[in-house]
């Protein structure tokens, strides 16, 4: 076990084409600079962190709030060291700039791109894309988002279990928020279980535990229904 | 205030006890802040510090912002309570020194140019003192940087070396720091580049030279101590599920 995990500074490789993210080259070594798990893959090794905050890439899918209406912007939070820029153009609809807080106004959350990201970590948004929307119902919750990739699971595997099992529908945006809409139960649960894989995170055989984790939830979400019945009888 | 002792060592043992090349006792606690992104809580013998780290996170004031690469803040900051006489809250002369040798040490072991115009804030807060904070502070702030997955090129580890009854000795207690000829505090990489080193009193060039290969051997006993510090957090919290803890490839990042 403790070969996996490895702290920075750690020689990971000597094969420096192997270098992956969360490594860096010195000398004729690959080392580790985050604190994480070692990830050996064909081509890449790489360290997966622990801890972390989002930083945008483009095309990344995020989750937003508007902080701040001005001239020909709206600011967003996109939970993250760095601020979101959504331009009036990238809006779906051509709208007028004086009346833009009719359309979104602060505190209203969307769906949105990265469109781009300059060497000044100028971080342009877009609304202008398959999907994306203004949110106007359903409930966000915000996780690590280094552990992000496990609730969408290999190929989004965790992701469409959680939405066949719960019946509710979901988006996991890249910065670790996480939009869930439903029946208020529904989004409970949801909202739960998105909890249980955080804190199970880097644990083998998530899935299956998830799976397991569910199964033990619907017993008492419907053990008061079954009770009732009996009762009439 | 104690008075200064006749001798430092006898016998080949220090006032504490400890042999010329013994540390003190260290323990280590990690996150046991749950607001800071990593934090740290060290007992290094009778110093007592904590360490906050937050960021990367936006720095205010603008102007202050570095279009290519964060900034490193670090405040040391010693509790009013952490010494015999209150010392007065605040910052002081030699907290700002401290601070800024503290900064200095991890300025270049942080990958500072992946994350500009941001700021990486370093809280290093001593609750008690027994000589030997800053490095206590360094060892500490290194853990919380680590346990707040920045990205680094390694941890620093730190100790003192000193010279009392004309020997030199690793890490100096409050009466050997107080009474002593020398002290010198050093932070290296596990590599053995050095990253902080100041020295107060007065050593041949032969003598610093003996001090510095055992401050070497000092900061490798801290690095083990603080390399199975982070691993043993790791086992505790994701494995106590029972089952092995192994990493998996990454998702795709598409729903």
């Amino acid at each position: 076990m403790e070969r996996n995990i490895v702290i920075p500074g750690d020689v990971v490789s000597d094969n420096i084409k192997m270098s992956g993210s969360g490594t860096y080259v010195h000398g004729s070594e690959v080392r580790a600079s985050v604190y994480g798990l070692l990830n050996t893959g064909e081509r890449y090794i790489s360290v997966i962190p622990l801890a972390g905050k989002y930083i945008p890439h483009a095309t990344d899918r995020v989750i937003g709030i508007i902080t701040e209406v001005v001239y020909s912007n709206w600011i967003v939070d996109i939970n993250s060291p760095y601020e979101g820029l959504l331009h009036i153009s990238q809006y779906p609809r051509r709208i007028d700039s004086e009346n833009m807080s009719k359309y979104l106004k602060v505190g209203d959350c969307i769906l949105t791109m990265v469109a781009s990201v300059d060497a000044g970590m100028k971080v342009e948004l877009t609304l202008r894309e398959k999907e994306l929307r203004v949110l106007s119902n359903g409930r966000i919750v915000t996780i690590n988002p280094t552990k992000m990739p496990r609730v969408i699971g290999r190929n989004g595997s965790m992701i469409r279990l959680l939405k066949s099992e719960i019946g509710c529908n979901m988006f996991v945006g890249q910065n670790g928020r996480i939009w869930i809409n439903g029946s208020d139960d529904c989004i409970d649960l949801a909202i739960q279980t998105v909890r249980y894989i955080e804190d199970n995170a880097h644990t083998l055989g998530l899935t299956e535990r998830v799976q397991a984790f569910l199964k033990a939830k619907e017993k008492t979400r419907y053990g008061k229904v079954h009770e009732s019945r009996n009762d009439e009888e | 205030m104690s008075e200064k002792p006749e001798h430092f060592i006898v016998d080949g043992k220090r006032l504490d006890g400890r042999r010329v090349d013994e540390l003190r006792q260290i323990k280590i606690e990690l996150s046991p802040l749950g607001r800071a992104d990593g934090s740290c809580y060290l007992e290094w013998g009778r110093n007592k510090i904590m360490a906050a780290v937050y960021g990367p996170r936006e720095l205010h004031p603008r102007h202050r912002q570095n279009m290519t690469k964060a900034v490193v803040q670090y405040r040391y900051n010693m509790a009013a309570f952490s010494v015999d006489d209150r010392i007065r809250p605040g910052h002081s002369r030699r907290s700002i020194e401290i601070s800024k040798v503290g900064r200095d040490a991890f300025e270049h072991v942080v990958f500072t140019k992946f994350f500009p115009k941001t700021a990486i804030d370093i809280f290093i807060e001593v609750l008690q003192a027994d000589a030997g904070t800053r490095t206590a502070g360094i060892n500490a702030a290194s853990l919380a940087l680590a346990d707040a997955g920045i990205p680094m090129r390694g941890l620093v580890s730190a100790c003192a070396v000193g010279k009392v009854d004309g020997e030199i000795v690793l890490d100096l207690m409050k009466d050997e720091d107080n009474f002593g000829e020398a002290d010198v505090p050093i932070a290296m990489t596990a590599g053995g580049k050095i990253t902080h080193l100041q020295m107060d009193g007065n050593l041949t060039r032969d003598e610093f030279y003996e001090a510095l290969k055992l401050a070497k051997i000092g900061c490798d006993k801290v690095y083990k101590l603080q390399r199975q510090a982070l691993i043993e957090k790791y086992n505790k919290e994701y494995a106590e599920n029972g089952e092995d803890a192994i990493p998996r490839p990454e998702g795709d990042a598409d729903e």
